[in-house]
């Protein structure tokens, strides 16, 4: 008993930290959602229930946010992890200037997501003065300039696709390489004896012993993608919602702090429907990752 | 199929910027006979594992030719000179079965080697038998001990049918139980097969004790090869006599001095056939009989008992390392006292010349 004692007294500074900092607002949010029309200047609500749910699933800025992250999600995480899973491949075959490219492939990742968002804006934003980089790229090759930043919305989707991508890759690229390097170098010698073919040493033994990093880098993905906002912020400036381009996080953001804030408990509603969405996705990719990953 | 390694050289560069290449195998030159058992011994570093990684062509010589039979295969990469290969590590696919580990090899063939599922399974249980792991079929390798591990990566190397079967230190992560259950298994296989077997290792009991043929190698350069006992009672230097037995043998400088051989001031054999000069005397521990009025002398440290035999420990002032080592009869008791007095059997007397070690033949005068 006593020792118990003593041992609950180790734990607790990280409980009140995890209590003031995580339960708590956790279920103040959880309260927040089901408080009908509350008003936080004057901290008063008239009821209970499910309004607050019912009013954000209907709302178009919403449906529009749930639709442009998902779209972000299915298209970034498999491309981005398969690419890195390329180029690391690429990287661990040659052995001449193997670290200047592994650092040239991770600069992105130390790089500030505000500075690069304004490095695409020279690459893919017509001005009074410049069409962009890409537009004249798209000219050179006989095609017609296309508004990547105010344009049609599948031209805004390429480049936050293209943007998130190369933004999350540089960590990807990091964690396959070193899991590439720490495969164990006699099982592609005994391999070669047998005279395995290459695609099959890929498949056979390359992809399993690394899967356990994948399966992290799919998982983590993910739930960095449904995530995303300050990426699209970077790109499309804060009003998101009038450039169509707003993520589950931004609609989040704009009902607390934005130009039409004040709403805690819509953001509440939306938080926590984003809450179930990647509950439910990450336990789809656990279970998943259980039946194929070999660790 | 015998193995010929005809002076076979490989240097490798040097890994400092400005220094001198390293030769890890130097000029080695060996036929290996049809179904023998060849144990490559020496310390880490001498090459043993370069000469394997050759074989299997792993790696490429810098010189010199290796032919499987009658047929060069000095430049054919190593998927398409049929040998098998087993690590120390066991190297099995952590992911899959025994049966899909032993089977891996088999499903490689293309074209009209392309086996049927079920001759692939009749084979690979096959082997399996051979190794006596077939009622393990469906573990994974993290499921089963170091030696059946072992088991199974054998089977693996031997599903095929290779020409050339090569073990790279086999045993070195057994314990040591497991170790010699594991190196009479070894025997067994290679028995049964018949496969010409070559296998690398540091430990020269283990290599004596199985090896048709040992090849005792250092820095790259072999220093003997022969039947485990006749390198054991003919050493052709003292790298070799110090690296086989246990306990090592003991080591004296020593001098000629017409006719006797000196250790110290004592006289401890007649000789004929050796100038007079300095000269270094191995003494193998069970060279010495014990005999109050011996004719070489000893202080004596400690008597061990190991129920078979003894072990008499000492030091003589002219002794390398740090002690002599004798094993004697159990029978013979030693008196205690400050020393100890012994006649020594001249044919575990061995010579040799005091700068380059080389063997120094002698005779002895009666």
């Amino acid at each position: 008993m006593k020792n118990n004692l003593k041992g609950w007294l180790y734990l607790l500074p990280a409980i009140v930290f995890l209590a003031v900092f995580m339960v708590y607002p956790l279920i103040d949010v959880f309260i927040y959602s089901v408080e009908e029309g509350y008003n936080s200047a004057s901290q008063t609500y008239f009821g209970v229930g499910l309004f607050n749910f019912n009013y954000v699933l209907r709302d178009p800025y919403f449906l529009q946010a749930v639709k442009n992250t998902l779209i972000l999600v299915v298209i970034t995480v498999p491309l981005s992890t398969g690419l890195a899973l390329l180029i690391s491949l690429g990287l661990s075959s040659i052995k001449k200037l193997q670290d200047l490219f592994q650092t040239i492939y991770f600069l992105p990742y130390v790089t500030n997501t505000l500075a690069v968002g304004l490095v695409f804006m020279i690459l893919f934003k017509p001005t009074a003065y410049s069409e962009g980089l890409v537009n004249l790229l798209i000219n050179f090759f006989g095609g017609r300039s296309v508004d990547f930043i105010d344009g049609p919305y599948w031209a805004k989707m390429f480049v936050l696709c293209f943007y998130t991508i190369w933004i999350v890759m540089p960590f990807k690229i990091l964690i396959l390489t070193s899991a590439l390097a720490s495969v164990n170098r006699d099982y592609y010698k005994v391999a070669q004896v047998d005279a395995t073919p290459s695609w099959r040493v890929f498949t056979k033994i390359t992809l399993p012993m690394i899967s356990p990093m994948i399966f992290y880098l799919v998982i983590t993905g993910f739930i960095g993608a449904f995530k995303a906002y300050s990426d699209a912020v970077a790109l499309f400036g804060t009003n998101l919602n009038a450039a169509g381009m707003n993520t589950i996080v931004g609609y989040v953001y704009d009902m607390l702090y934005g130009d039409s804030g004040g709403y805690p408990s819509y953001a509440s509603a939306a938080a926590l429907v984003l809450f179930a969405i990647v509950l439910t996705i990450t336990t789809v990719n656990l279970l998943v990752s259980k039946k194929n990953a070999h660790y | 199929m015998k193995v010929v390694l005809s002076h076979l050289t490989k240097i490798y560069p040097s890994r400092t910027k400005g220094g001198k290449p390293v030769r890890a195998v130097d000029d080695f030159t060996f036929e290996i006979p049809d179904g023998k058992l060849i144990g490559l011994l020496g310390p880490s570093g001498c090459g043993k594992s370069t000469t394997l990684n050759l074989i299997s062509g792993l790696e490429t010589p810098t010189d010199g030719k290796i032919y499987f039979g009658d047929t060069d295969v000095t430049g054919l990469p190593p998927e398409k000179r049929g040998v098998g290969l087993v690590f120390q590590n066991y190297a099995l696919y952590p992911h899959l079965t025994v049966r899909e580990n032993i089977r891996f090899p088999l499903e490689n063939f293309r074209g009209k080697d392309k086996l049927t599922n079920e001759e692939m399974d009749r084979r690979a249980l096959e082997a399996a038998k051979l190794v006596q792991i077939d009622g393990l079929m469906e573990r994974k390798p993290a499921q089963m001990s170091g030696g059946q591990q072992q088991r199974v990566a054998i089977a693996r190397a031997l599903v095929k049918m290779p020409r050339v079967l090569l073990l790279d230190e086999p045993l070195s992560n057994l314990d040591a139980r497991l170790r010699l259950q594991t190196r009479e298994e070894l025997r067994r296989i290679q028995n049964e097969t018949g496969i010409t077997t070559v296998f690398v290792t540091h430990d020269q009991e283990e290599a004596m004790s199985i090896s048709d043929m040992i090849v005792v190698m250092e820095k790259g350069v072999v220093r003997q090869i022969g039947a485990p006992q006749e390198v054991y009672d003919d050493p052709k230097n003292l790298f070799v006599a110090k690296f086989l037995g246990t306990p090592p043998i003991n080591v004296f400088r020593g001098s000629v001095k017409a006719g006797r051989l000196m250790i110290g001031s004592e006289a401890v054999l007649d000789i004929k056939g050796v100038p007079d000069g300095d000269i270094t005397v191995g003494i193998r521990p069970e060279g010495f009989v014990l005999n109050e009025n011996g004719r070489f002398t000893c202080d004596l440290t400690r008597v061990e008992v190991m129920g078979r035999d003894t072990s008499v420990v000492s030091t003589h002032k002219c002794m390398e390392g740090v002690s002599v080592r004798s094993i004697i009869p159990s029978e013979d008791k030693v008196k205690s006292g400050r020393t100890v007095r012994f006649d020594l059997k001249p044919a575990k007397v061995h010579l040799f010349d005091a700068k380059t070690g080389e063997r120094v033949y002698y005779e002895v005068a009666k």
